[in-house]
């Protein structure tokens, strides 16, 4: 059997990109390149402040929120609202159904999130360092992680939006700059390690650069392949209340 | 042909017990689950339907497990109770997602059929989203039966149905009993299930209450006492004369300053196991004895009474 299901993904993409939920997905790669216009209008091509503008901004900001938006979106409100129950009466594995959804998120992610983290290096940047396409394709593999990470959540918890901001805002943005160890545990310093090695030498110096090693690609890895299986187990003995 | 066997099932939520050690067979031909809001009903359907495993004892549907096993929903149809779907598409797309996930050969064939078998033709090409209550009820329904499955499971299908629908919903329901499916679907109204329903199995407070077809259901309930409020002006005289007579069983003077009656006083709690003879009674005796009635109440009518009766018995 094919490892996805193409109505299960038309029916996800039309949820997912309906309506309202579609502008405020468009709203934050919009911020990121009108942000990165105004910068390089006031100052020119400066190295330094396209690295931190790439890195705080488009991976630490619209990266996990589109992450976020996508990956809990994919699947959340058919949970809460109990539409899940049309897919899950149907002979069709429960990881074809995960892996299907955050195919969708993911490519949500990657036009809408690393596509104009490319666009904005270029703009603020241009070639040099290889700046653009180091954070394009972190915000990429930052992404990904993000998706199977937050899909995972909205199967196990209502709350799934709640608990991801507060993962991508408080443990990602302020326990992971303020505390070394939870570094670690984080996907954005996981993600930097594909950008600190396509920027090459100057990365550190540009603070382009990751507070893990490559341990950090084996545990983007390791939390997008865990997530996914065990995103498709819980699917697979999710309780369907007829309350709501 | 296909057979639901539930088999000592009990599901419980915490402390809070939903169902409570049932025990039935639910074969080909339409069946109504009937009991009170609450009783269970909605907790054993999604156990039928695979969505919820048993605290203790098995479902089985042709001797397969149920739970964990997407498998089975080959052979079933289900129509669920809640209201949401993917609004943003038209009937007819809904109905041809819900083909191609069970991946048949022929999508749009079978969509056509399912679409046609509920005659929701004339409507298919507008929004889900539109539609008023009924018409989402037949287009769930079609999605139902998109793969032409032996089994078909409604979870309170009637709910909010205009009276012209439900009587189509109910033809439908009594075309699908006659081609051999097993049909099952729940409702907390009486005459409902009456009407369509070849098998009743009626659940209350989580208890299989009575199981059979539908007189059999109907004799218990009318066999059992009724109870009526009745005030006269002179209640001791009428408790008298009405307790001659063999369809009443028992007679109580009651003070009442109860609610509901003009004045404070006295009235009498009589309970009757033939009803209709008791009320062409009750008058004739009054008369004779001229006696002047006030007030005559059936005091215990409401469908859960009769159910907790059932119970009780």
């Amino acid at each position: 059997m094919s490892p996805v299901d193409a109505t299960v993904a038309r029916l996800t993409a039309g949820s997912l990109l309906g309506r309202r939920r579609a502008l405020l997905l468009l709203a934050l790669p919009a911020v990121l390149l009108v942000l990165a216009g105004v910068a390089r209008a006031l100052s020119g091509q400066d190295a330094e402040l396209s690295a931190f503008l790439l890195s705080s901004f488009a991976l630490g900001t619209v990266v996990p929120l589109l992450g976020l938006l996508a990956g809990t979106g994919a699947i959340g409100p058919e949970i809460d609202d109990g539409s899940i129950v049309y897919l899950l009466s149907k002979p069709l594995s429960r990881s074809v159904m995960v892996v299907t959804k955050l195919l969708v998120a993911v490519a949500v992610v990657l036009v809408l999130g690393a596509l104009p983290t490319l666009v904005a290096g270029l703009l603020l940047a241009g070639t040099s360092d290889g700046l653009a396409v180091g954070f394009a394709v972190g915000a990429a593999a930052a992404g990904t992680g993000y998706c199977a990470l937050f899909l995972l959540l909205a199967v196990v918890t209502r709350n799934a939006v709640v608990v991801g901001l507060m993962y991508a805002l408080i443990w990602e943005s302020l326990v992971g700059q303020l505390v070394p160890g939870a570094q670690a545990l984080s996907i954005r310093q996981w993600a930097l390690v594909l950008t600190e090695r396509i920027v090459g030498g100057r990365a550190e110096a540009l603070g382009a650069d990751s507070a893990v090693g490559s341990i950090g690609l084996v545990l983007l890895v390791a939390v997008v392949v865990g997530a996914t299986w065990y995103a498709g187990r819980r699917l697979r003995t999710l309780r369907l209340t007829s309350d709501a | 042909m296909s057979t639901l066997v539930l088999d000592a099932v009990s599901r419980w939520f915490g402390n809070v017990v939903a169902v409570n050690d049932v025990t039935m067979t639910i074969g080909p031909g339409v069946t109504g689950l009937l009991g009170p809001n609450g009783a269970g009903k909605s907790t054993l359907i999604h156990m039928m339907a695979g969505f919820l495993p048993p605290s203790s004892g098995t479902v089985t549907l042709d001797g397969d497990v149920l739970w964990r096993n997407e498998q089975v929903y080959r052979r079933i149809g289900l129509v669920p109770e809640r209201e949401a779907m993917y609004d943003a598409m038209t009937g007819w797309q809904f109905v041809l997602a819900n083909a191609r996930l069970h991946r048949l050969t022929d999508p749009e064939a079978a969509a056509r059929r399912a679409v046609d078998t509920v005659q929701m033709a004339q409507a298919e090409s507008r929004d889900v989203g539109t539609y008023s209550k009924g018409m989402k009820q037949r287009i769930k329904m079609a999605t139902a039966l998109v793969h032409d499955p032996p089994v078909l499971l409604l979870d309170e299908p009637f709910n909010g149905m205009d009276p012209r629908q439900r009587l189509q919903l109910m033809d439908l329901l009594r075309e699908m009993g006659q081609q051999g499916r097993t049909v099952l679907f729940s409702s907390h109204i009486l005459e409902e299930v009456e009407q369509i329903a070849t098998d009743v199995q009626v659940v209350v407070s989580g208890r299989h209450a009575a199981s059979g077809d539908f007189r059999q259901i109907r004799q218990l309930m009318t066999e059992r006492p009724h109870q009526y409020t009745v005030r006269s002006d002179d209640d001791r005289a009428l408790a008298a004369a009405v307790m001659a007579d063999g369809s009443v069983t028992g007679v109580e003077l009651v003070a009442t300053t109860a609610v509901g009656s003009r004045q404070g006083g006295r009235a009498l709690h009589v309970e009757a196991t033939d009803r209709a003879s008791f009320v062409r009674l009750l008058p004739q005796v009054a008369q004779r004895h001229g006696i002047r009635l006030f007030e005559v109440t059936p005091a215990d009518e409401s469908l859960e009474s009769v159910f907790s009766y059932l119970v009780a018995r």
